[in-house]
Formats: structure tokens, sequence, C-alpha cells
């Protein structure tokens, strides 16, 4: 394992407590909702946050240890940051902002220049090389921070939201030459995101971390079938519901019950898809057997999509067309039917892990 | 009326100024010697108050001295001093018989006061704080991050400061230098009461302008139209700079 490391910070409003290991060539994303510590954590790593507590060992050697009164600075860390609006320094060119790294490291102007030409040429930027950051594009300026910070020959890349300030036209391209590059790259990675489709397209292992803790982890498949939180229910788009399961039998913490296909026991969650979520105006005849009385919290249209939030005894989302939405003519509080086949409800115990 | 109030007196140094003679009036030996010495002085001060100012500027903005209120009172205190108060008070620490002074004249023969050393004393004394606050407020209203990328990258704090603050910094240190140099060529009260008024050593621009006005009035206005057009050049100059920091 390149990092190993059990981090503890307290601030004063907030305290990120989570371990973590990340192999050589290892892509691990970092999901949580705003204020969960994905940037507290990656200061830590960087030594722009010292710890309150815990351990971080890279390629064992110890880089914080408060307990050992070791702290080693930012900039004797092989650790290369790229920061969530880049920081490129703006009195600098393109060039001269890859070459800042190397330089800094004691590498002479000319070898230091010829090496930022490089990464800016393997990043497709040789043109750029003599531009200020202010005449880059966005998505330019993203691919000189990421030169900028592999110039250094990093072991550990952190790279915070590195997506976010980018306009949607043209993610889907800079992520696909990032985990080019990351491909490449042969030390550890650690990706701060709020977004799955980043952590789907580059990340080997995916962390969840919600108010300072990590809440789940796994691969990209683990996470997404088998949600443990709201957060990555929700982040999912599926429905996810607690409640204790005695045979084909489910009882909701709100209070109702649904029959299940397969059978299960103890404490469980439930994850039901939108789209399977059927919706009328009568009461329903004939098979599905888990069918109750609601009402319409919300309608949010999504294209040609509509998303039907219920209200009680069953607080879930329903997806349905535009189209079924104008035959129902749902509106906000209009009382209906809802039902689910059982064997479109996925189940799994919440104890494991 | 608030602005005639304000332009009326400029408007009276226009007037009664003698153009046709103002070349000679600024060459008379005394003029001279005063925007030699004002010229010279004046560097001085900015120059010490860069090389002292910064640094403090810096701390003040980025460390967590105990003290650094206290530290930041002291150092602003003479902009709102009268300056014949900051005068007497160097009198009293710098004089001959001054708290330091003695020690300064009994152990190296250093004699300060009556000495151009002393004018750019007295003149450093006076300008130096708005040096420190204009490049304090800079530090402060710098994005900090861009310090941490520079350490992240392998950049300790010198190289960091030289390569990424300064450069930062640049337009308001520019602005700071420009009004420190611009006080430390207007200083009168401090400078007269330390120095004293000795022509071609401590007798700089303002003071000859004070001491011309009782016998040679065109010299007088001659040397305060050379103050005025200074003034006039440094806030043109600041001005694009103060709106574009107030703009961005």
């Amino acid at each position: 394992m390149t990092l190993d490391a059990h981090v503890e910070v307290t601030l004063e409003t907030f305290m990120l407590c989570l371990d973590l290991g990340v192999a050589d060539g290892e892509v691990v994303a970092v999901l949580g909702p705003n204020g969960s510590g994905k940037t507290t954590l990656l200061r830590a790593l960087a030594g722009l946050q010292p710890l309150s507590a815990g351990q971080i060992v890279l390629d064992s050697s110890i880089l914080d240890d408060p307990s050992a009164k070791l702290l080693v600075p930012p900039e004797q860390r092989p650790c290369a940051m790229v920061f969530q609006d880049y920081l490129l320094f703006p009195h600098l060119t393109a060039a001269a902002n890859v070459a800042f790294g190397p330089r800094s490291r004691g590498i002479p102007r000319a070898e230091a220049e010829r090496r930022a030409l490089a990464w800016l040429d393997r990043m497709g930027l040789a043109d750029k090389a003599r531009s200020k950051p202010g005449q880059l594009s966005g998505g330019q300026a993203q691919r000189v921070a990421v030169a900028r910070a592999l110039a250094t020959d990093p072991r550990l890349l952190l790279l915070d939201e590195p997506m976010a300030a980018l306009d949607v036209s043209v993610r889907g391209s800079v992520r696909h030459q990032l985990r080019r590059h990351l491909g490449e790259f042969g030390g550890s990675c650690i990706m701060v995101t709020h977004d799955p489709l980043d952590a789907a397209a580059i990340a080997d292992r995916l962390i969840i971390l919600e108010a300072g803790h990590l809440v789940q982890q796994g691969t990209l498949r683990e996470v997404t079938t088998r949600p443990r939180t709201g957060y990555v229910a929700e982040l999912l788009g599926l429905n996810l519901l607690r409640g204790r399961a005695s045979g084909t039998t489910l009882a909701l913490a709100e209070g109702t019950t649904l029959q299940i296909a397969d059978p299960n026991h103890g404490d469980v969650f439930a994850v039901i898809a939108p789209r399977d979520i059927a919706l009328y105006l009568d009461p329903p005849e004939g098979s599905p057997r888990n069918t109750w009385a609601t009402h319409v919290a919300e309608v949010h249209l999504m294209g040609d999509r509509a998303r039907v939030l219920l209200g009680d005894p069953i607080g879930v989302a329903a997806e349905i067309t535009a189209v079924a939405l104008a035959e129902l003519g749902l509106t906000d509080g209009a009382p209906l039917w809802a039902s689910v086949k059982a064997t479109q409800i996925d189940v799994y115990g919440a104890d494991s892990e | 009326m608030t602005v005639a109030f304000l332009a009326i007196p400029l408007v009276g140094l226009l007037t009664k100024a003698s153009w046709s003679t103002l070349w000679s009036d600024l060459t008379t030996p005394v003029a001279v010697d005063a925007l030699k010495l004002s010229l010279v002085c004046s560097l001085w001060a900015t120059g010490l108050s860069l090389v002292l100012g910064v640094p403090l500027a810096w701390v003040l903005a980025r460390t967590r001295l105990p003290g650094r209120n206290l530290v930041r009172a002291l150092t602003t205190l003479p902009m709102v001093l009268p300056p014949v108060v900051g005068g007497v008070a160097l009198l009293l620490a710098f004089g001959r018989d001054g708290l330091l002074g003695r020690f300064l004249y009994d152990w190296f023969g250093i004699q300060l006061t009556f000495s151009t050393a002393g004018a750019v004393l007295a003149e450093t004394f006076v300008a130096m704080p708005f040096l420190i606050i204009t490049v304090e407020a800079a530090l402060r209203s710098m994005d900090g991050r861009y310090e941490e990328a520079a350490a992240n990258l392998g950049a300790g704090r010198w190289t960091t400061f030289r390569r990424v603050t300064l450069p930062i910094i640049s337009p308001s240190l520019v602005a700071g230098t420009a009004l420190t140099w611009a006080r430390a060529l207007g200083e009168f009260g401090a400078t007269i009461t330390f120095a004293g008024d000795i022509q071609g050593r401590t007798q700089t621009l303002p003071l000859a302008v004070y001491l011309a006005l009782q016998d040679d009035e065109h010299v007088a206005i001659a040397l305060s139209l050379a103050l005025l057009a200074v003034s006039v050049v440094v806030l043109v100059s600041l001005r694009g700079r103060w709106l574009g920091a107030v703009s961005s």
C-alpha cells in the first residue's frame, strides 16, 4: 500500500476522521456532499492542514504524526495537488507555471523549462506555452494545472473537484483526457468529486464521505448497486428505504410493510428504482402485491421524463414519462395509488461491512 | 463650494506664479540645493521604508505574532501624530543626548541631528506607515491559497514570497511606494524639528519653501509649483491603479 493514513482533523465546527489506504497506480474517488470534509482530507494529505491525531504514511515514510510531533512541511512532500479553481499563478505563463515545481525543487532553469514544454506538449498545449492563465479556456487551464502537478513527479496526486470549474459542454472530453493522463501516471491518486460520472469514468474505487466520516467504500459497481446512505442513493437517483425483513415481509421504518421476493432477515436496506414504481388514479387490480394510497408531494419535469415525489406513507420518487404525467393530470397534493412489484425491490443487509 | 474651497488655493498658486522667471527661480543656489537634497533624502527614505516596511507588513499579515495589534498601532501612529511631535520624539530618542543617540555618539561618533541622515530618518519615520499599511492590506486581500499552491509545488517560504507573493501584490506595492515617496518628499515638521534647517544638508524642499516665503516669494512659489507637479504626477499614476483595484 503506497498511502496508509489514519486522518483525524478537528476544526472548530467540524471533525474529520477516517482510515484511507491507496495502492500504487490506484485512483480513488472521494464523493460526498458539501462540507463532508473532502477538501480537508486532501489538505491534510498535502500538509496544508496538520492532523489533530492519527498518522499519514507514504511509501513507508511518515509525513504527519502529531503524537510523535512529526510534521513534514508541504514543500517537502511528494504530494502534488490540483486545486479546485486550479490556482495557476496569474503573472506567469503556462510554461512558467509548469516549470515552477521543478525549479522550486532545485532543477536548473533550462532543464525545468524543457520539462515544462514536454508536459504541455503531452497535454496538447504546446502552442499555449507562452499564454498567461487569463488567456486560457477552462479546459486548457485545467490541463495546465494537471501538468503543473505531474511535473513535480509526485508519488501521490490529489485532485480537488477537477471538473467543477468546467462548462458542462467540455466536461466529457476533459474527463476522457484526464483518465488517459492518470492511466500513464504510476503513483497513487485521490480525486475529490461530487459528480458520480467523474468517479465512474476515472476511479478504480469509491469512498463516500459524509459529515467527516467514511460511510461506504468499494468498487463503482458495489457502491451503485448497494447504496448505504441517502446521499449515495440520491446521487444515483434511487429510492433507499430502511426496514426489518422477516421472510418475504419487509417492515419499513415508516410503519408500512412491503412484500419482497427473496426472503431476508434483520435490518435491511431496500432499493427501488423510480421507474419501477407505477402510478394510478384508481386502485389497480391484478398482480402487484405492494399497492398503497398516497398523494403527490412534488412534481419535477426533466426533459421527457417526470419525477413525482410521493407523500406519506412511503416518501419515494416515481419516474414516469411526461406523456403519462399529462394523461394522469397530476398536480401537487393530488391523491393517487402507487404500486411496485416485489421482484423490483432490491433488499440487502444493513449490518454487513 | 467645497470644491471651490479645495481648488481656489491651487488656482492662487498658479496665477501668482511668475512663469517668466520660473526657470531662474528654480535654479537659484538655494532652490537647486533643496531640490537635490529632497530627491536624495526622499529616495533614501523610500528605500529604507521598503527594506524595513515590507517584511513587517508580511509579519503583520501572515503570522500570528502575539501583540500584533499593538505593533500595528505603533507602526501606524506616525500617520496620525503631528509631524512636529514626531520630530520632538526623534530628538529625544536619537538626538545627541537622546535615549539611543547618546550611545551612537559616544561609541561610534555618529550624530544624526543636523545631518542629512537625520533628515532621511525623519522622512522615513513619517512616511513608512503608508507603505506598511498599503502592503499589509494587499497581502490580506490576496488569495492566500496561491502561497499554498507554491508550497505544494515545493517552494520554500522565501521562494514563495519572491516568485508568487511579490508579483501578485506588485500593483499595491508600486502604489504604496509612490505614496510613501510623495509623503517623504513633502515632510516638513519632523525634519525641521529633528534635523534642523541647514542649506544643502537638511534643508529639503518644503523647508526651503517656508524660508523663501519670508524673503523671496518668487522662489517659494516656484518650488511649491515643483512640489505640486510631483503630487499631480503621483496622483495620476496612482489613480489608474486605485480605480483598477476597486473594479477588480
